[in-house]
Formats: structure tokens, C-alpha cells, sequence
């Protein structure tokens, strides 16, 4: 049944990419038009700003603390909604989603977190396994794909082992196979690497650059100037909540 | 849903009643507590509703019959009453009767009464049993207005008090029940609130890995329903045992008297049903109360 529900989107997607290319449409994986945001204590997070990101981009965003970061993040995995504009993902309005419709739209996308978000009472296998069973995936394809993504995050062999008996790094690993083992088409990671030490930074870096190798688009915000410099892909700097800097091969652009 | 996730969502409440031992108990002790107060309550009610029920069933209204009536007109006047729609029996009751049991209910002094037997001054009587007892008064009315009616009496006065203490004190009984379970599903919606509180962090990366607010919703409605469920045992076995007790004790010493107490079986079994209920609903209500706070993001 999965399969063929599987099956089915793949061609839906490509006739919709067939109508649309031959309307001369350019479809952006995520598209933010005056995107403006006010928080109701009255602080502005977001002071207009318009962006587009292709399917299979590698974005940085980078910026000072409190520059509204995490609130251009949150919105494109509709944490929180813009009090004004429109961010479109995939040709979906995230601005006039409805909120039944919030849970079938985060099937699409992965998210990555500073603090890993993993559930400490369930096994490895088990936390990402959660995701595909909380959309009904058929238990056998869940067992294979788990174990799949396990291995490509290497940590298939402890896949038994709880949350608390692993380091930092590979419990990141963990939650960044839970966000991708329901193959979305966008992997969001807020600070993935904040906890981390250098080294351990690297091999997850790795591993986000093997994701988007795969064709998934990645949207990294982080304050790591060290990877920005040297793995170098797209930068958006943000500050004040507007976007100052947007380079394709951009550098970290500030002190430590 | 498919049962395979029925399944997961039974495992999950199961496993999650284990896993925060402290506040199950918590939980189950708060519905422990209000369904024996509940239960109690509800045997006593019960059984004074059974007590006022007798002796509605004993309130009768008595038909005078006029001297001047033949036979033909007595037919008449019980067809008319057997006619009415309220009505449930009529029974005629000659004065030869109404005389001896006159002279019985009056004991020693009562004997004075027998030189009555020569020349009897009391009217046949018709015995009137309503369908209802609060319609005796209505009846009783239409009865006075037919033919060859000198009289029509009920215990006026006497009845209405009765039947409006009755009332009454049923609707203290609702009230005070409804009063009990709404303070139960308060009870529960909060402790159930504080295992919630301590699990918001599953409930966040649920809903951001794309689950339904039903998906998340169900293990602790379940959850809830088995915290009812385990939390009704022991008031059903305790008012079972208590009642069994009683029964043996009271009911032997209410021989004689018109009072009768229900009896165990089936009384005892309906009884558990409702707990069962009571609890079951009080613990899914309570629950949903709580989770649906956590699910508006």
C-alpha cells in the first residue's frame, strides 16, 4: 500500500513539474515573498524579506545572535506563521496552511536540532523508526528503511542502545537519520553542531553533505565560521531581520 | 486507522501507564476515591428510592359509592373509572368489609363499632390504583364529578407532602451525584494534565515529525480509559463486599416492617456496571481535557 501511495506521489510530482515547466513556470523548493514577522510582545523578528532556494541547494544562514535566525528557520517548517507575506514550499502557501494540514506537510521535510530531540525512554532504532510509524508506513518497510538510514549515519551496530549511553555526536547522527528516513525533500538543521566538538562537527558535516550529494535540499542555520569557510556552498546572512548578504559560495563574514 | 496502529496506540498507553508509575497511581487513586464516594452515595439513594417506592405503591384512592346506587349503576361508574387511562386496578370493596376492617384497625376500642352491624352506615368503597402515584391527585379529581360518587379520599394532604419530599430529595440525590463525578473529571483531568506536562517534549517532536493530532491523541485517551478502568476495581469489589455484609445484617431485621432493601443480585452487578462506566468515561474525558491543550501549536 505504502508503495504504491509512493509511487503514485513520485508521478503526481512529475506531471505537475511537466505542467509547470511547460507554463514557464520556475518552481523554488522554498519561496519567502515580504515576509515580515511580529511576535505579540511586540518584538519584530523578520522585517521583509524575500528569498528563493532551489531543489538540491546547500544554504547557510548565518547572522548574529538574536537577528532573527531562528524565526526564519521556524517558519519554513511552520513553527511559527508570518504575520505578513508569503513562504511557499513546494507551491504550498505555509502561510494559510491550515493547521489540520500542518502535520501531512511536516512529512516533507526533516528537522535537525541543536539538542538532538531524540526521546530518551526509546532505543536508537526506535526513535527513528517513530517517524515512519507515526505516518503508518508498513512495519516492514520500516524495518528496512531504518536500518538503511542507520547505516548511512553509521551507526547501524547501535541501533539497540538508548539515547543516554551514546556521545553527543552520535546521538546528532540519531536525529539526523530520524529526519531523513521519510526521504524529504528538505533537511532543516538549527545549529547542528553547537553541542559538538570539532571533530565530531566534521563527520556530521559529512554526513549533510552525502544528504544533499542525494538530491535534498539543506538549510543550515549555524554559528560555526570554521565550516561555513571551508565547506563553502550558499550564504544568507541575516540582521535586524533582514537579509544583508545572499552569495552562492559566500564566507561566514564575522568574528567569532 | 489501520489495526496494526490500533495496536501501537494500546501498547504506547500500556507502556506509558508502567513508565510513570507515580502519577498512575496518583491518577487512579483520585478515581478510586470519588467512585467509592459515588458508589456509596448511590446505594443509599438507590435504596431510599425503593424505600419511597413502596410506599407510593401503598397510596390508593377510595371511591364512596353512593347508598342510592343499584347494581347497573355501580357497573357503570366502575367501567367509567376502569376507563380512565392513569388507571391501573379498581377493586370493589363491599361496606360489610370496610366494617371489619374498621373494627380491626381500632383494636379493643373497635368493638364498640360492631353494633353497626345491624344497620351498616359506610358506603361500598372502589379501590383506585393509578398507573402512576402522581396521579393520584388528578384522578382522585375526576372521580369526584362522576355519578353516584359521595366521596373520593387519598390521604389528602398527607400525600402531597409525601410526594413532594420525594421529589425533593431525588433531585438532591442528582444533583449531588452529577456534583460528585464533575469534581472526579477535575480531579483526573489534573493529574492526568501533570503526566502530560511531563511528556510535553514527546508530544512536540511528534507533532514535528508529522503526526496527526489523532495519532497523538489516542495512546493517552486510552490511557486515560485504563486509569478509569483500574481505578473502578477497587471501589466494585469494596461496595460489593460492604453491601453483601449489609444485605446479611439489615435485611432480616426489616422483616415485618414495609421497608425492603434491593437485593444483591441483580442490584450489586448493575451497580458495578455503572462504576465500570463512570470510570471509563471520567478518565477518557479527563485526558482529553488535558491533551488538548498541548495539541493547539
Amino acid at each position: 500500500m505504502f508503495h504504491i501511495v509512493f509511487l503514485l506521489q513520485i508521478l503526481s510530482n512529475y506531471v505537475t513539474l511537466i505542467f509547470k515547466i511547460k507554463n514557464n513556470w520556475v518552481i523554488y523548493m522554498i519561496e519567502m515573498q515580504e515576509v515580515y514577522k511580529k511576535y505579540p510582545n511586540g518584538v519584530s523578528a523578520i522585517n521583509g524579506i524575500d528569498v528563493r532556494i532551489n531543489q538540491g541547494e546547500f544554504v547557510y544562514v548565518v547572522g548574529p545572535s538574536g537577528a532573527g535566525k531562528s524565526t526564519f528557520i521556524k517558519m519554513i517548517y511552520r513553527e511559527e506563521v508570518p504575520s505578513s507575506g508569503t513562504i511557499t514550499m513546494n507551491g504550498v502557501n505555509l502561510a494559510k496552511l491550515k493547521m489540520k494540514k500542518v502535520p501531512l506537510f511536516r512529512r516533507n521535510l526533516g528537522v535537525v536540532f541543536q539538542d538532538f530531540k531524540l526521546l530518551q525512554t526509546l532505543t536508537v532504532y526506535e526513535n527513528v523508526a517513530f517517524a515512519l510509524e507515526v505516518i503508518e508506513a508498513n512495519p516492514k518497510y520500516i524495518k528496512k528503511r531504518v536500518m538503511e538510514v542507520l547505516d548511512l549515519v553509521g551507526l547501524k551496530h547501535k541501533a539497540r542502545m538508548l539515547p543516554t549511553e551514546l556521545s553527543g555526536g552520535e546521538q546528532q547522527r540519531v536525529s539526523i537519520a530520524r529526519s531523513i528516513v521519510n526521504s524529504p525533500k528538505v533537511v532543516i538543521a538549527d545549529e547542528p553542531t553547537g553541542n559538538l566538538d570539532p571533530e565530531t562537527t566534521w563527520d556530521i558535516m559529512k554526513i549533510f553533505e552525502e544528504i544533499n550529494n542525494r538530491g535534498t535540499t539543506i538549510i543550515m542555520a549555524t554559528h560555526n565560521r570554521d565550516i561555513v569557510n571551508s565547506i563553502r556552498h550558499r550564504v544568507i546572512a541575516i540582521e535586524g531581520g533582514k537579509i544583508v548578504r545572499d552569495e552562492s559560495r559566500g564566507e561566514y563574514g564575522y568574528e567569532n | 486507522m489501520k489495526i496494526r496502529t490500533i495496536g501501537r496506540h494500546a501498547r504506547e498507553s500500556l507502556k506509558s501507564i508502567g513508565r510513570n508509575g507515580w502519577m498512575t497511581f496518583a491518577s487512579v487513586s483520585a478515581v478510586t476515591v470519588t467512585l467509592i464516594l459515588v458508589g456509596v452515595f448511590f446505594v443509599i439513594m438507590m435504596n431510599l428510592n425503593r424505600v419511597a417506592e413502596t410506599i407510593e405503591q401503598d397510596v390508593q384512592i377510595r371511591v364512596h359509592i353512593d347508598v342510592a346506587a343499584t347494581e347497573d349503576d355501580q357497573g357503570s361508574l366502575k367501567s367509567r373509572l376502569e376507563a380512565m387511562p392513569e388507571v391501573k386496578t379498581v377493586k370493589f370493596s363491599p361496606k360489610e368489609k370496610e366494617l371489619q376492617d374498621l373494627v380491626k384497625s381500632m383494636g379493643e376500642e373497635g368493638k364498640a363499632f360492631k353494633l353497626f352491624e345491624q344497620d351498616n352506615p359506610l358506603n361500598d368503597v372502589f379501590i383506585v390504583k393509578t398507573e402512576k402515584p402522581q396521579d393520584t391527585m388528578k384522578v382522585a379529581k375526576k372521580a369526584e364529578k362522576l355519578d353516584y360518587v359521595t366521596k373520593v379520599k387519598y390521604g389528602q394532604g398527607k400525600v402531597e407532602k409525601l410526594f413532594s419530599f420525594i421529589k425533593a430529595s431525588r433531585n438532591v440525590g442528582v444533583v449531588l451525584i452529577f456534583g460528585l463525578l464533575f469534581t472526579a473529571v477535575f480531579l483526573i483531568s489534573n493529574t492526568i494534565k501533570i503526566t502530560i506536562i511531563a511528556r510535553r517534549r514527546e508530544i512536540k517532536i511528534m507533532r514535528l515529525v508529522g503526526a496527526t493530532n489523532g495519532f497523538i491523541r489516542w495512546p493517552f485517551v486510552l490511557e486515560g480509559l485504563w486509569l478509569g478502568i483500574i481505578g473502578s476495581i477497587l471501589p466494585i469489589v469494596l461496595i460489593g463486599i460492604a453491601y453483601y455484609r449489609a444485605y446479611d445484617y439489615i435485611g432480616p431485621r426489616l422483616t415485618g416492617t414495609f421497608i425492603r432493601i434491593l437485593p444483591f443480585d441483580p442490584f450489586v452487578f448493575q451497580l458495578s456496571g455503572i462504576l465500570l462506566l463512570m470510570g471509563a468515561v471520567i478518565g477518557v474525558w479527563g485526558s482529553l481535557m488535558s491533551v488538548r491543550k498541548f495539541l493547539k501549536v
